[in-house]
C-alpha cells in the first residue's frame, strides 16, 4: 500500500508517494536524494542514521514517514546555513574528527541536539550523549575534542581558526 | 632530502608537519561524500544474493523458476551462468566461486543472485529460489578439522583440511635454550574478531552497450579487483574499469574480490542496466576476512638480565572456509617477532586449517597482533620471574638499527627506546608499578609493524605505486593515483607531499584517486603501504614537474635552475626572494617551454626478500615502533576490566600531519581495546552467534578511555620526508598491555583474548582455591609440522640497500 506523505525536511516541504512500511531512512536516501544520512545496521543499533525530528535525535531506520508528518526533520544537509558551515562541522573538519566519515552525519546531529539543550557540556556529558553512535575509525578522541571546541566557539569564547582547549589549530 | 638544508621542521617544510584538515574533510562533515551505496544511475536495478544456510553441504539442485516468474525480476543467475573458474586473492589459493556450484563450505556462501526493479522484489525473489542441499559434516574448529581427514573442505593444501603448514629455522634455537638462564614455555589463544566497518560493502556495476564494464565498489584495492574480474568474468581486463568509491571504513575487510561485486557485473550484463548490490549488516559478518583465531605456543630463552637468547614460536590458525590472504597471514604470525628485541636464533612453525566458517584474512595488523600478544605477555611473565622491571627489561634488549634480524628482515631506524622512555615518563610508570591498590594495575607492551609489504601479492617487476602529477596554465595541479582513501587520509597525504615539493598549498591541488582507467596502478590500501609507497611516487612526480618549471623560470630570470626555490605559491631565486614569479606564471613558462606538463612517479620497495621460501612475507622498507602503557581497574565482583587511561608513543618516522597521525594512533588503540576486552567472531552449529551491531560488542564513547598520544620522529631514509606508517602498528601493543595490567591489578593471567569478565572471575576463583591463577588454553592440537627449512640466522648483519630502490633516479633534480 502506498500513501502520499508530506515531510518538512531542512525547512522544505516535500511530498512523496511511498509504501507505508518504507522507513524514513529509505525515503530520505532513495526518494529525496538526501544521501548524507547513512545506514549501518537498519536495526536501530549503531546510531549512523540519526536525524533530528523536532530537534530530538531519532534513528531514521526505525522511523516511519507517516509518523513524521507535520514535524521538523533535520538532516546533515541542513546543518550549514547561508553557505556557512555549522560550528560543529567546522570543528570536526579542523580537528580531523572525520576519518572515513561514514558515522559523522549521525554524530554531528546528535551533538547538535546536545548543544541545543546544554551549551557547555562536560566531556562526560558529551560521552553520554554520543554513546549510541558507533565510530570504528577515530577512537572518539577527536570527536569529543571537536564537540567541545564547537561548544566553546558557539558560546563566543573562541572564533573559528583560533586555538581552543589548548590545541593549536592551523 | 639532500638538497634541503637541515633545520627545524618548520624551517625546512612549508606543509609537512602542519596540523591541516584533510582535503576531503568538508565533504565528510556535510554529507557530500558519496560512498558506493550513495550512487544511483538512471535505470539502475537492485541485486540480492541468496546465501547458504548450511555450513557444509553438497548442492544437489537449484530451481529458479518461481523467482524468475515474480513480476519485477529482471534476471536470476547461479554459478552455471558464470565461467567455471575458481579465484582467490593469492595466486596460490584459487579456491573461491562467486556463486557456488557443487558445494557450499560455510553459512553465507552465495549460491544465486537476482536483479529486480527494487531491492524488496529482489529479496522476495531470492526466497523463491529452491536449493536442494545434501548436508555434509561441518568442521567447526581446528581440532575438528584435523580429527576428520575423511571429510575434506577443499581438495588442495598441505594435508587433509590443512591449507598451509610452514616451518622455518634461523640459527640453533636448541643451543640458545641450553645457554639460557630461564626458559619459558607458554600457550596463548587469540579469538577471532571482525573489522566491523560502519559502511556495509556496496557495489554498482554498469556493463555498457559498448561491451565495457565499469564497477564502483567500496574496495580497498581496486587494482586487485580489476585484475581478478578479468579472470572471473572472462573479459579482457582492458575492457574493465574499477573505481573505488570513498570507503566507509575498511580495516582489511574490503581487500578481497567479493561475490556481490561479481554478481552485480554479471547481472548488469544480462539486464543491460546498471545493478547495485549493497550488503546487509548480517551479510558483512559472514563476508568477514577478519582476524584469525590463533592458538600459539611460545618457547623463549632468557639470560639473567632479560636478554632473549632464542625463540621458538608455533601457531595454529583457524582459517575458515577459504584461502583468502591466509598463506600470508600464516607467515605473518611468525614474521615480526624479531624486529623489536634482539633475538639471535629463531624458529617458527605455523599451520592454517580450513573450517566451515567465514574465511579469515587481513585485519589491521594482519597476522601480527596475535603473536605480539603472546610474546609481550610472556616477556611480562619472564620479567616477573627474573625480578626485572618489564619496561627496563625491554629497553635493554632493543634490536639494533640498520641491521638484519635472524629471519633476514632489514630494519632501518628504531625509535622504540624513546617510545618506551616517553610512555614510562608520561604514565608515571615508576611511581605506579607495584604500588597501586589491589584492583588497579598498570601494564606495558611494545610492538613494531611494517610500512608496506616489500613484495606484491603476485610476483612482478612493476611499480607498487604510480602517480601522475599534472599542471596547466590555470595554475591548477592535479594528482592522479590508484591509491584508495579509506578514511586514513591517503588522498590528503598525496596533496601535502605534492604541495610541499611545488611550494603551493594543499587546497591548490585536486586528487583523483582509485580509478583504473585514469590513475596509475597502486596496489591498494593494505599493509600500511600508501603513505610511503604512493608518497614516494608522488614526490618523484612532483620533483620532475618542478624541474621542468624551474628550467623555464631559470631561463626567464637568467639564473641556474639550481638557484631557484618554490614556496608560498612562488618560484624565486633562493638567495634573492624578491626575484621570482607566481606559481601560475611559472607553470605558464613551463608549459610554453616544454608543452604539456604531466609527469609520472613510480615506486617499488627495495628488493630485500630473504632467500628462502616464505622470505617474501615480512620485508618492508622500514618498520614503525610503538610502546604502550595501560592503567586498568578490575572489578573483583563482576570481573569487568575498565581501562582508565592509556599512554602510547609511536615512532612514525616523521609526522607528515600530526593531527592525522594522532587520529590513526587513537583509532588503533580503540580497535585494540575492542579486541582485547569484548570483540568475538564466534559460531554455534555453523551459524554466527552474534551477527549484529548490538550483540557483537564494540567500544562506545563510554568504554573508550582518554588516550594520550606521543609521536616520536626518527626521519627514516626510506620514508617520504622520513615518514613511516601509523595506521596499524599502534593497535598491537594495546592488547598485551591490557593483559599485563590485569595481572598487575588482580594477579590473574588471562592468556586468552578477549579478556571477558567470565575469564577474570574464573581466574580469581582459581586464585582463591590456591591454584595457579591462569586462564587460557590447556592443550594443543595433535599436528606434526613439516621438517624445518634451516636457514642461517642473519642476526646482527648490517643492513644493505638502504634507500636503494627500483625506479628511483640516481640524483633528484
Amino acid at each position: 500500500m502506498r500513501t502520499v506523505v508530506t515531510l518538512h525536511v531542512n525547512g522544505e516541504p516535500r511530498d512523496v508517494l511511498v509504501p507505508v512500511h518504507k522507513t524514513l531512512l529509505e525515503v530520505l536516501r532513495e526518494d529525496l536524494d538526501l544521501t548524507g544520512t547513512k545506514h549501518g545496521c537498519e536495526l536501530g543499533e549503531c546510531g549512523t542514521c540519526t536525524v533530528l525530528i523536532d530537534g530530538e535525535p531519532v534513528l531514521s531506520c526505525l522511523a516511519l514517514p507517516v509518523e513524521c508528518q507535520g514535524r521538523r526533520i533535520s538532516t546533515v544537509e541542513g546543518m550549514a546555513t547561508g553557505g556557512r558551515l555549522h560550528p560543529l562541522q567546522e570543528a570536526f573538519a579542523e580537528l580531523g574528527a572525520a576519518q572515513c566519515g561514514y558515522c559523522i552525519p549521525g554524530i554531528l546531529l546528535t551533538a547538535h541536539a546536545l548543544l541545543a539543550g546544554c551549551p557547555a557540556p562536560s566531556r562526560d556529558q558529551v560521552r553520554h550523549a554520543l554513546a549510541g553512535n558507533l565510530c570504528r575509525c577515530t577512537g572518539y578522541t577527536k570527536i569529543l575534542d571537536a564537540v567541545e571546541l564547537a561548544a566553546l566557539r558557539s558560546r563566543g569564547s573562541a572564533a573559528p581558526g583560533e586555538p581552543a582547549s589548548g590545541r593549536a589549530v592551523p | 632530502m639532500s638538497d634541503e638544508a637541515t633545520g627545524t621542521t618548520k624551517d625546512r617544510f612549508s606543509v609537512v608537519g602542519r596540523n591541516l584538515p584533510k582535503i576531503d574533510a568538508w565533504a565528510k562533515v556535510t554529507g557530500d561524500t558519496r560512498f558506493a551505496d550513495d550512487l544511483a544511475l538512471p535505470r539502475m536495478a537492485h541485486g540480492k544474493l541468496l546465501r547458504s544456510s548450511h555450513p557444509h553441504a553438497r548442492i544437489v539442485g537449484i530451481d529458479t523458476t518461481r523467482a524468475r516468474a515474480l513480476p519485477g525480476v529482471l534476471a536470476v543467475i547461479t554459478g552455471e551462468d558464470l565461467p567455471r573458474v575458481k579465484f582467490g586473492i593469492l595466486p596460490v589459493s584459487q579456491d573461491e566461486e562467486a556463486l557456488c556450484v557443487d558445494k557450499v563450505r560455510m553459512v553465507g556462501d552465495a549460491v544465486a543472485a537476482v536483479a529486480a526493479v527494487d531491492e524488496e522484489t529482489a529479496e522476495r525473489a531470492t526466497e523463491l529460489i529452491e536449493v536442494e542441499y545434501e548436508p555434509l559434516r561441518a568442521l567447526m574448529s581446528i581440532e575438528d578439522s584435523l580429527a576428520h581427514p575423511e571429510v575434506r573442505i577443499h581438495e588442495y593444501g598441505d594435508g587433509p583440511n590443512v591449507h598451509k603448514a610452514v616451518s622455518l629455522q634461523f640459527g640453533d634455537v636448541e643451543a640458545a635454550f641450553a645457554g639460557a638462564h630461564l626458559v619459558r614455555e607458554d600457550v596463548f589463544f587469540f579469538e577471532g574478531n571482525t573489522h566491523l566497518p560502519m559502511e556495509q560493502h556496496a557495489a554498482v556495476a554498469h556493463w555498457g552497450p559498448d561491451g565495457k564494464l565499469t564497477l564502483w565498489s567500496s574496495t580497498q584495492t581496486p587494482h586487485y579487483v580489476h585484475r581478478l574480474l578479468g579472470k572471473i568474468l572472462d573479459v579482457p581486463q582492458a575492457h574493465i574499469r574499477v573505481i573505488a568509491a570513498p570507503v566507509g571504513g575498511g580495516f582489511g575487510g574490503k581487500l578481497d574480490p567479493f561475490a556481490h561485486e561479481i554478481a552485480a557485473c554479471k547481472l548488469s550484463q544480462l539486464t543491460g542496466r546498471p545493478v547495485k548490490i549493497t550488503l546487509t549488516r548480517e551479510e558483512v559478518f559472514y563476508v568477514h576476512r577478519g582476524r584469525h583465531p590463533v592458538l600459539m605456543w611460545i618457547k623463549t630463552g632468557f639470560a639473567r638480565d632479560g636478554a632473549i637468547t632464542g625463540m621458538h614460536f608455533r601457531s595454529w590458525l583457524d582459517g575458515g572456509a577459504y584461502g583468502s590472504y591466509g598463506v600470508a597471514s600464516t607467515f605473518y604470525t611468525g614474521a615480526l617477532q624479531t624486529v623489536t628485541y634482539k633475538i639471535p636464533a629463531y624458529k617458527f612453525e605455523g599451520a592454517r586449517v580450513f573450517t566451515n566458517k567465514p574465511p579469515c584474512g587481513p585485519k589491521r595488523g594482519h597476522g601480527t597482533p596475535q603473536p605480539r600478544f603472546a610474546m609481550e605477555c610472556q616477556i611480562d611473565k619472564a620479567a616477573e620471574q627474573l625480578g626485572l622491571d618489564p619496561a627496563e627489561m625491554r629497553r635493554r634488549n632493543l634490536a639494533e638499527p640498520f641491521t638484519k634480524t635472524a629471519n633476514h628482515l632489514t630494519v632501518t631506524t628504531i625509535g622504540l627506546g624513546e617510545c618506551i622512555d616517553r610512555v614510562v615518563e608520561a604514565s608515571g610508570w615508576r611511581e605506579k608499578r607495584g604500588r597501586l591498590p589491589r584492583g588497579r594495575g598498570i601494564g606495558i607492551a611494545c610492538s613494531s609493524y611494517m610500512t608496506g609489504a616489500g613484495t606484491a601479492i603476485y610476483w612482478n617487476d612493476m611499480p607498487h605505486s604510480g602517480v601522475v602529477v599534472r599542471a596547466d596554465r590555470s595554475g591548477g595541479v592535479s594528482v592522479l593515483c590508484g591509491a584508495t582513501d579509506i578514511g586514513q587520509g591517503s588522498d590528503s597525504i598525496l596533496a601535502y607531499l605534492v604541495a610541499e615539493v611545488l611550494g603551493i598549498e594543499p587546497k591548490d591541488i585536486r586528487v583523483h584517486a582509485a580509478d583504473t582507467d585514469l590513475t596509475p596502478v597502486d596496489l591498494g590500501s593494505y599493509s600500511s603501504r600508501v603513505t610511503l609507497m604512493a608518497g614516494q611516487a608522488a614526490i618523484q612526480a612532483a620533483e620532475r614537474l618542478r624541474a621542468r618549471i624551474f628550467e623555464a623560470v631559470a631561463r626567464k630570470l637568467e639564473v641556474e635552475p639550481a638557484a631557484l626555490a618554490a614556496r608560498d605559491r612562488r618560484v624565486y631565486v633562493a638567495a634573492d626572494a624578491e626575484r621570482g614569479v607566481s606559481f601560475q606564471d611559472a607553470v605558464v613558462l613551463g608549459e610554453a617551454m616544454h608543452g604539456v606538463l604531466a609527469f609520472p612517479g613510480s615506486y617499488a620497495p627495495p628488493k630485500r626478500a630473504g632467500k628462502y621460501k616464505g622470505g617474501g612475507v615480512g620485508p618492508s622498507p622500514c618498520y614503525s615502533y610503538s610502546a604502550c602503557v595501560v592503567e586498568v581497574e578490575v572489578d573483583a565482583e563482576t570481573g569487568e576490566v575498565r581501562p582508565t587511561e592509556i599512554w602510547i608513543a609511536h615512532d612514525v618516522g616523521r609526522a607528515l600531519n600530526p593531527l592525522l597521525v594522532e587520529g590513526q594512533v587513537e583509532g588503533s588503540v580503540y580497535m585494540g581495546l575492542g579486541e582485547v576486552l569484548m570483540e568475538e567472531q564466534v559460531f554455534r552449529k555453523g551459524v554466527h552467534k552474534i551477527p549484529s551491531l548490538l550483540e557483537y560488542k564494540s567500544p562506545t564513547t563510554l568504554e573508550t578511555p582518554e588516550i594520550h598520544t606521543i609521536l616520536v620522529e626518527t626521519d627514516d631514509p626510506e620514508g617520504p620526508f622520513g615518514a613511516k606508517e601509523a595506521g596499524q602498528g599502534p593497535l598491537l601493543p594495546v592488547i598485551p598491555a591490557v593483559a599485563n595490567a590485569v595481572h598487575a591489578a588482580v594477579g590473574v593471567r588471562i592468556d586468552e583474548i578477549p579478556i571477558s569478565p567470565d575469564k577474570v572471575l574464573r581466574g580469581l576463583d582459581l586464585a582463591r582455591q590456591g591454584k595457579p591463577a591462569r586462564v587460557g588454553p590447556e592443550r594443543l592440537p595433535l599436528f606434526t609440522f613439516p621438517a624445518p627449512r634451516v636457514v642461517e640466522s642473519a642476526f646482527g648483519q648490517p643492513a644493505e640497500n638502504v634507500a636503494v630502490r627500483p625506479f628511483a633516479e640516481p640524483t633528484r633534480p
